[in-house]
């Protein structure tokens, strides 16, 4: 794993819709660079042989029968938000709507 | 200077199950009720997990059975990452390099008559987000959000870009909303977003030199009809053929974007640019560790095959061939769905002329159940009343036209409370003096009397003038009611050869 440079601490920023203040861009990239770092050491492992783990658990097939249970009251289901009308969750105006 | 269009569909489906893809709220359209069918699944709370809807799983290999895709005996979720206020969990979950099907088939129909095969890509499944309402005033007020539609099961599936028209995308997507209305996979109601439609759109230009160039890919969201698919690719199409020839500008031209994505807009009948595409590796697509991988094996793919219906396009083969229908009669009655077929079979089995039993379906009861706007379950008149009716057109003891008068009196009995039945018609057939002579005694008996009054018009049928016949018929038909013109003509010329 090439160094993480300043650029790409910016654009997962961007990605997860975070304001970074230029000053703290050196220290998240050393931050998020050690973590980075610390797991390339699995790359020391031969994997060759090895087929791709899709889950860390081998269980399989975990389904639930297609019935209806009952949902939250929407007083519930809005309780958390920061800002709501009562009827819909309120969020600032998306400019660039896909 | 040869210009070709070349179009994938990425068409999403809505689910017909009870419940959410991964919790047990109720999938249902409602937005009318904002935020009253979530749950901490569907909100994204901490600590809460999904769990796969066994239902949506099976409808889900129905559909890629029916596209003739290859089935994965091991699949997996993965978290498609990206941040918008419609998706509370910051992920949708969804499918990325082990869908559970891949590489099918759809033979779209075509006006010149050979099928043209339009190849799957994959078919994977996912769940679906929210719905956000911006605020149109332009004041740049707060956009709301209704998380409703959260975790509804939605199938993805990509065509190969292997159409070649706008009109050919609209075939094809006609053809697929038909394959899952009939499947009863999806209620496909577009008004309603269960079918939504991307489509991405280039052109291969070949120039004069023989060389073919391609244009940039455009991928047009937001497609929600049949008429905007057809619509935007066209114009898309042409706006692409102007842009070329002003920029030159090729796929992979450094200034080229791979790709870009422009919205429909309906009412301009325009494509209009937006944002620029996230790159796939953005997504930082991981598999989802609250999902557990799902195995299929061959004897549960067997089971499921087992209880498969006839598929739309082979039913539509067969009743053509087995009631000597024309491909018109039976398109016609396969495109109203599998209650529609089965009523139709119902009806051409019994009254033993599949002809006859198609005029009727496709016309007098298709007409009444868009007037009356009822489903073929609220119908008044069973397969079995109308096949009674029609045997005995069939039989030659009503006319066609006869037949009509039952048919609409069946109906106006059962407005005013009298169901239908079997009976019934009986009644109407004698209250309205409707029946042919049941031997051909009494017709024939009339005819002759007029042949014998008539040796003028005689003599010219006899030397081959055949209209001649008409005032005779007309004199039969005003002493015989309700008899058919066709076989009043018959039987006066077979008379007439006879003495």
């Amino acid at each position: 794993m090439s160094e993480l440079t300043a650029d790409d601490v910016k654009k997962v920023a961007s990605l997860a819709r975070l304001t970074l203040a230029e000053g703290d861009v050196a220290r998240y990239q050393e931050q998020l660079g050690n973590v980075l770092n610390y797991v390339d050491r699995l790359d020391e492992v031969d994997t060759t042989d090895v087929e791709p783990m899709a889950h860390a658990i081998e269980t399989v097939n975990v389904f639930r029968q297609d019935e209806p249970r009952d949902s939250l009251d929407r007083e519930q289901a809005l309780a958390n938000a920061p800002q709501t009308d009562g009827t819909y969750f309120l969020v600032p105006a998306i400019l660039d709507e896909g | 200077m040869k210009v070709t269009t070349i179009v994938g569909l990425e068409v999403h489906v809505q689910l017909l199950t009870r419940t959410k893809i991964f919790c047990g709220c109720v999938n249902r359209f409602n937005p009318n009720a904002p935020n009253t069918q979530t749950c901490p699944v569907c909100l994204g709370l901490p600590g809460s997990l999904p769990v796969m809807n066994e239902e949506a799983f099976r409808l889900s290999l129905i559909t890629a059975m029916s596209l003739n895709c290859e089935l994965a005996s091991f699949t997996k979720w993965d978290r498609k990452q990206y941040y918008y206020p419609d998706l509370p969990k910051a992920y949708q979950i969804s499918q990325y390099d082990l869908p559970f099907s891949h590489d099918g088939w759809l033979d779209v129909s075509t006006d010149e008559g050979e099928p043209r095969r339009i190849r799957i890509n994959r078919a994977h499944l996912e769940e679906d987000a929210g719905k956000n309402t911006h605020d149109e005033s332009g004041r740049g007020g707060d956009s709301h959000v209704d998380l409703n539609r959260c975790g509804t099961p939605l199938l993805e599936i990509v065509s190969e870009p292997d159409i070649r028209s706008a009109a050919e995308a609209k075939a094809y997507l006609e053809d697929l909303h038909l394959l899952l209305t009939y499947l009863g996979v999806s209620d496909c109601n577009m008004q309603e977003g269960s079918l939504r439609c991307d489509a991405n759109v280039n052109l291969h230009i070949e120039q004069d030199d023989g060389e073919t160039i391609a244009t940039p890919i455009v991928e047009v969201k937001n497609l929600n009809s049949f008429r905007g698919v057809e619509a935007s690719i066209a114009y898309e199409a042409e706006r692409q053929q102007n842009e070329f020839a002003e920029t030159g500008l090729k796929i992979g031209d450094p200034g080229a974007p791979a790709k870009t994505t422009r919205g429909w807009n309906a009412e301009r009948g325009v494509t209009i640019a937006q944002r620029i595409k996230e790159e796939a590796s953005d997504y930082r697509y991981f598999p989802d560790p609250d999902l557990m991988p799902v195995t299929v094996s061959e004897e549960q793919l067997a089971d499921v095959r087992s209880g498969l219906c006839e598929f739309p396009a082979v039913r539509r083969a067969r009743i053509e061939e087995d009631y000597g229908l024309s491909k018109y009669d039976a398109s016609v009655v396969i495109n109203q769905g599998q209650d529609f077929a089965d009523y139709f079979e119902a009806v051409a089995q019994v009254c033993g002329d599949g002809k006859q039993a198609a005029n009727w379906v496709t016309q007098n009861v298709l007409r009444e159940l868009n007037e009356r706007r009822v489903a073929l379950d609220e119908f008044p008149i069973s397969a079995g009343i109308l096949a009674a009716l029609l045997q005995q057109i069939v039989g030659g003891q009503l006319t066609v036209k006869s037949g009509r008068e039952v048919f609409d009196e069946l109906l106006s009995g059962h407005d005013e409370g009298t169901p239908p039945s079997e009976d019934r018609i009986t009644e109407i057939v004698e209250d309205k003096g409707l029946a042919m002579p049941s031997d051909t005694g009494e017709l024939d008996a009339l005819i002759d009397a007029t042949i014998a009054a008539h040796e003028k018009a005689v003599d010219d049928i006899r030397n081959g003038k055949l209209q001649a016949a008409g005032p005779l018929i007309g004199k039969v038909m005003r002493q015989l009611k309700g008899s058919d013109p066709q076989a009043v003509r018959q039987r006066i010329i077979e008379r007439i050869q006879q003495t």
